[in-house]
């Protein structure tokens, strides 16, 4: 536990942007400095294309490759680091579950699963994928808080669902579901569990092996690390059964003018030049995160959350959706105010100098569902502090008079 | 400073109370438009007599910018013959790009209090929304 990493200074960003109140963490979060300055002595001292360790640079490179997937494989306790893979983004980790593994397995009138609370990312690559195959592709509804009941999950489950796909944090609600009981009830109808955990990853501690998942994704952008590096965690047996993803460099282990035969995991299904930097980025990310341990990091979001949440609930015409307790909402606030479109209410607090997010949040059919046309959102990480919050209040209670109301 | 309106009176005006948000009964034309990453969504209504806009209205949903947009682009152009609402759309766009000169906006009438929106990137598509929906429209695409 380091509560000196809990600050501010320690994120360049807000030393040029002093005033700034920055409450859109789960579409990216900021990074410390530590992380960016780990990335940066990768280019510094360790350059070179890795995996061909031909000459002592690339050595380096190989190695600082190899050690940040380590890290990963202990930061969500995978039992190999064959079953991590690296990608762009969760978005890509979960296409490439849909393109290697959906292309092999799912055939017509098969079905698949979906919450409706899934972001963009873990519904188009289901859909797409159904379409082409002649599956089905069903949605898994929840309560207005953004509830799933165990009792609907294993009633939407038929013989032929071969794939169930989940956050484990809704991107809109900010509501935890139950993984491990939904992996539970999944497997026992003989049905695969995709795990987005792109909302998480950053806030609670993921064992995938504990949860029971078979596939779980997560972008390391929004856990303090550089834009351009995700992951997928799969089964190893998935995994050595799966066709490759993307074909070319570094992924194969001999090539003829007829075939080719592929690497070994996790290397099958990276193909291409990878991305070093990003990865050492990524395990110092995960470093920090260790040292300020994830019961701090909790503690101080769900005392900022909740002293957010409480004087929303005291300022008129807001309207907070999903669950009314603010211990379900995991540093996610998505509102509406009466009256008001989302993209003026955005339009305001930047004036204010407070960055918010405004429209579906990528989650189009849950904003159908919920009959909410669209929605401002206020995310925050362990970095924001009581003056975000109280400029933030201040801010949203004068929304409605400037856009001409009860004047 | 917060208790300035946010967008000047003209504009909060139109939004809280638009004159011509409504069903158009008499309309010859319908055209809808739409900005997917806002949402945006509008549908224009037009009577067109002539070669004159005798009546029109919009429905739809979308943000203080693109409804009173609307509702003051109708203002201007019924009444009027199509090639005037053609012109004003051009003097809009170009206002909007930050390059109408103050006789220009002035000809807008009311749209010239949407000139700031020049000043904000992001907001652009929303005060366009409308006019382009109108064009769209006099182009037979409807």
């Amino acid at each position: 536990m380091n509560n000196a990493l809990l600050g501010k200074e320690n994120f360049p960003v807000f030393e040029k942007y002093k005033d700034l109140v920055y409450l859109d963490s789960s579409a990216t979060q900021q990074k410390p400095r530590q992380v960016i300055e780990a990335a940066q002595r990768y280019y510094f001292e360790q350059n070179a294309n890795p995996l061909r360790g031909l000459y002592d640079l690339s050595v380096k490179a190989t190695q600082a490759y190899e050690d940040a997937r380590e890290s990963v494989r202990k930061f969500i306790g995978a039992k190999s680091t064959k079953e991590i893979i690296f990608t762009r983004n969760a978005t890509e980790s979960l296409n490439l579950i849909a393109f290697s593994w959906g292309q092999a397995n799912i055939t017509q009138g098969d079905e698949i699963l979906v919450c409706i609370s899934e972001h963009h990312s873990n519904l188009l690559p289901w859909q797409i994928l159904a379409k082409q195959k002649g599956a089905v592709l069903r949605f898994l509804e929840c309560d207005k808080s953004g509830k799933y009941t165990k009792d609907a999950l294993e009633k939407a489950l038929t013989k032929r669902t071969k794939l169930f796909a989940t956050a484990q944090i809704s991107n809109v609600f900010g509501r935890l579901n139950p993984i491990k009981e939904f992996a539970e009830i999944a497997h026992k109808n003989g049905t695969l569990i995709v795990c987005d955990a792109a909302q998480s990853a950053a806030h609670i501690p993921i064992d995938v092996q504990n949860l029971g998942v078979d596939f779980l994704a997560f972008s390391g952008h929004k856990m303090l690390a550089p834009m351009g590096i995700g992951v997928l965690y799969a089964r190893q047996e998935l995994l050595e059964n799966m066709p490759p993803f993307l074909s070319g460099g570094e992924m194969i282990e001999y090539v003829t003018r007829d075939g080719a035969t592929y690497a070994e995991l996790p290397h099958k299904f990276e193909a291409g030049t990878v991305n070093v930097g990003g990865a050492v980025g990524l395990a110092a990310a995960i470093d920090y995160i260790g040292e300020l341990g994830f019961e701090t990091i909790q503690n101080r979001e769900n005392e900022l959350t909740r002293l957010a949440f409480e004087e929303m609930k005291k300022t008129q015409h807001i309207n907070i959706i999903g669950a009314d307790d603010a211990g379900e909402h995991h540093g996610i606030l998505s509102f509406t105010i009466d009256g008001v479109h989302p993209h003026d209410i955005a339009a305001i607090f930047d004036a204010d100098g407070i960055a918010i997010r405004a429209g579906h949040h990528c989650a189009q059919p849950l904003h159908e569902y919920l009959q909410v046309p669209s929605s401002a959102r206020m995310s925050l990480a362990f970095y924001n502090d009581e003056k975000d919050i109280e400029r933030f209040i201040k801010t949203l209670g004068s929304i409605r008079r400037r856009m001409g109301y009860d004047r | 400073m917060t208790d300035e309106s946010f967008y000047g009176e003209v504009l909060a005006d139109h939004n809280l109370h638009p004159l011509h948000k409504r069903e158009l009964e008499c309309a010859t034309h319908c055209c809808k438009g739409l900005n997917p990453t806002c949402g945006d969504n509008i549908e224009l209504h037009l009577n067109i007599q002539d070669g004159i806009v005798k009546d029109g209205s919009f429905t739809g949903i979308g943000c203080a910018v693109s409804q009173a947009s609307a509702d003051i682009m109708l203002e201007l152009i019924i009444g009027k013959p199509l090639e005037d609402a053609r012109h004003y759309a051009q003097l809009f766009r170009k206002m909007i790009g930050g390059e109408a000169t103050q006789d220009e906006i002035d000809e807008l009438e009311e749209a010239g209090a949407l000139h700031n929106v020049s000043k904000m990137p992001a907001r652009v598509k929303c005060a366009l929304l409308s006019w382009n929906t109108m064009e769209k429209l006099l182009d037979g695409d409807n």
